[in-house]
């Protein structure tokens, strides 16, 4: 089941787009707002027709203007998340989760919706309206109803654009948990870039309707060029990481690849693996391991390319054991350290620089865990395959 | 107390409503949902019985259902009796009178249904029947029901059209605001204060069966869906 999408359109915003998605891989459309990132979302689930387009689902046509061919949104199998949620205010969560059931025999609808419910962490309260939910819980329901659909297409309006910071992280952590179970192609639509670099596969950076760069999540967000126009400061790499310990001191510790790490309190039980987003103009270099500095994370890797870029500053990349993480210094800097690809370099970074909302538990670690059936953080679904397979299979009322 | 024509004034209110209920809802989620060219013409148009002076609408009505005009021919034909001065023809003109009453409060209340609303009954997999069975229609309610109550309400009180289109035929078209007239033409005022009072009667209890069923309906939304037994 791949989905692949191409637009053309001159009004309301000019687009000049097309992408692919392959199954289970998660998407980000990433752009400033006015980009055309949502209209894009709202052609593949058929609530806008642009002028010229094809959108392409496992082989059927969902849209083909040079064919004549249009598919009514209800008949298009996408699950959506849109961004305020668009609960329906009348009925209860579990009347959400079920009234996209319609295809479902009325029996089943209800226990269906439950097992979504509990799925997403709300299985007490399944008979409150929205109006008596949270944001986060309200979020939580649009992705169940979206999942109940029997999507064969997932996508994501800016889902985490309307909770707060605290609940962003929490439900950025029950997302990525929630991944191996997910079999359709996913596309998540935000201006975050950071958001897009701890959920997505791969990134489709999105400026005034045309593609400025795709790729890979590590591609896009280490190439300068594709990230002018979100801001060089979201320039960030993605270390692994395991929790080691709850530190007295309110910090946690972290083991990687290049030593030890501390940051401030992260929730998680030892062993658990992690991924941690770091900002490269955040990251100092040095060439010998400095001693009496408050910073306290030091990470030893070695150099493995230097770019120049337009203004005064270098992009540093280093690697970090099997990880690579970057560091944006000034060529004055460069010169001074006389560095060059190779040469062993101490990373140093500020414990406080890296937030909460920088830091989600590893998807393949996770995958790996729910495949087991193991312990940790449970994102296992009751009785569920996790390799439930999407919308048309014929069991499918036990896959999502 | 003219029984007679407090009944026939409630078989023309109970008409009008039955006729405009589904004109209400269909053109109300049209114009409340749809934009295109010509809308500002449609919406004037049904705003216009609102702006007319009765005597006026009614004198146009008696010229367009008259047994000289087409519509009036066509009728006789048909039924073997003209329209103008018959119940059919008070019916008909009601029904036209009341558009805008049973159409703007229902528009407005499909109005405000969100765009995203209609969205996620599409993406999840609702026809658009489904969609308005299921989601606006228990959201555009209120609206809905305050249309048709303007329109029952209106229906009882109505005069100049009533008279211009139906005269005053005991039985047929002498409705209760025509016969508190005649009353009071006949000095007869302790009859008219009679069926005055009645009308008062009625419409307060048409206003509050409205508030009462509209606080069931919002009480069984609440159940209706996937109910669970409390923990």
């Amino acid at each position: 089941m791949t989905l692949k999408v191409a637009i053309r359109a001159d009004a309301p915003i000019p687009l000049d787009l097309s992408f692919e998605v392959g199954r289970g891989e998660v998407l980000a459309l990433v752009g400033p707002s006015g980009s055309g990132k949502s209209t894009t979302l709202r052609t593949i689930a058929g609530f806008w027709r642009p002028e010229t387009g094809r959108v392409e689902v496992g082989g059927a046509l969902w849209l083909d203007t040079a064919g004549q061919r249009f598919l009514p949104p209800h008949r298009r199998r996408a699950g959506v998340v849109f961004q305020e949620f668009a609960l329906f205010p009348h009925m209860t969560a579990l009347g959400n989760v079920a009234a996209a059931m319609g295809d479902l025999p009325a029996r089943a609808r209800a226990s269906e919706a439950g097992r979504l419910l509990e799925l997403v962490h709300l299985g007490g309260l399944g008979h409150r309206r929205p109006a008596e939910l949270s944001g986060g819980q309200k979020q939580r329901v649009a992705l169940a109803r979206a999942l109940a659909r029997r999507p064969e297409v997932l996508l994501l309006d800016e889902p985490f654009s309307a909770v707060d910071r605290a609940t962003r992280a929490r439900l950025h952590d029950e997302l990525i948990g929630l991944r191996a179970q997910l079999s359709m192609p996913v596309v998540i639509v935000t201006h975050d870039i950071g958001e897009a670099q701890l959920l997505a596969d791969r990134m489709v950076v999105i400026d005034r309707g045309a593609v400025v760069a795709q790729g890979t999540t590590a591609e896009v967000m280490s190439d300068p060029a594709a990230l002018r126009r979100m801001g060089l400061r979201e320039i960030a790499a993605m270390l692994s990481a395991r929790l080691v310990a709850q530190e007295p001191d309110g910090t946690t510790r972290l083991d990687t690849a290049g030593g030890p790490i501390w940051l401030p309190r992260l929730e998680g039980a030892p062993g658990q693996r992690l991924r941690v987003r770091i900002l490269a103009h955040e990251v100092i270099l040095s060439r010998a391991r400095p001693e009496g500095l408050s910073a306290q994370n030091i990470l030893a890797g070695r150099v493995v390319s230097l770019t120049p870029g337009e203004g005064p500053g270098v992009l540093v990349r280093v690697a970090v054991g099997e990880d690579q993480i970057m560091a944006r210094i000034t060529r004055r800097a460069r010169e001074a350290l006389a560095l060059e690809p190779g040469d062993p370099v101490h990373a140093i970074l500020k414990t406080m620089t890296v937030a909460r909302g920088h830091v989600a538990p590893d998807a393949d670690a996770g995958a790996a865990r729910a495949q087991r059936g193991g312990a940790g953080r449970g994102f296992r679904i009751g009785g569920a395959d996790p390799t439930g397979a999407g919308g048309s299979a014929p069991r499918a009322p036990r896959s999502i | 107390m003219d029984w007679q024509a407090l009944r026939l004034s409630l078989a023309l209110a109970a008409w009008t409503v039955v006729l405009l209920l589904p004109v209400s809802v269909i053109m109300g989620r049209f114009l409340g949902t749809r934009s295109f060219r010509g809308k500002g013409l449609v919406e004037g148009l049904v705003m216009l019985p609102l702006v007319l002076p009765p005597t006026v609408f009614g004198f146009y009505l008696l010229v367009l259902l008259g047994r000289g005009s087409p519509i009036g021919a066509a009728w006789q034909d048909l039924f073997g009796r003209q329209l103008v001065f018959t119940f059919e023809g008070l019916v008909l003109a009601s029904v036209l009178f009341n558009l805008s009453f049973a159409i703007q409060p229902a528009q407005r209340a499909f109005e405000a249904i969100p765009t995203a609303l209609r969205e996620a009954a599409a993406s999840s997999g609702m026809s658009p029947l489904r969609a308005l069975w299921a989601v606006e229609l228990p959201l555009a309610w209120p609206g809905v029901v305050t249309a048709m109550v303007l329109t029952f309400a209106h229906t009882l009180g109505e005069f100049g059209v009533v008279l211009m289109v139906g005269g005053a035929i005991p039985g047929e078209t002498r409705t209760i605001a025509i016969a508190i007239y005649d009353r009071v033409q006949a000095f007869d005022m302790e009859a008219a204060a009679t069926m005055s009072a009645v009308l008062v009667a009625i419409s307060l209890a048409t206003i509050a069966a409205t508030f009462a069923l509209s606080a069931r309906f919002s009480a069984r939304d609440s159940t209706r869906v996937g109910r669970r037994p409390e923990q």
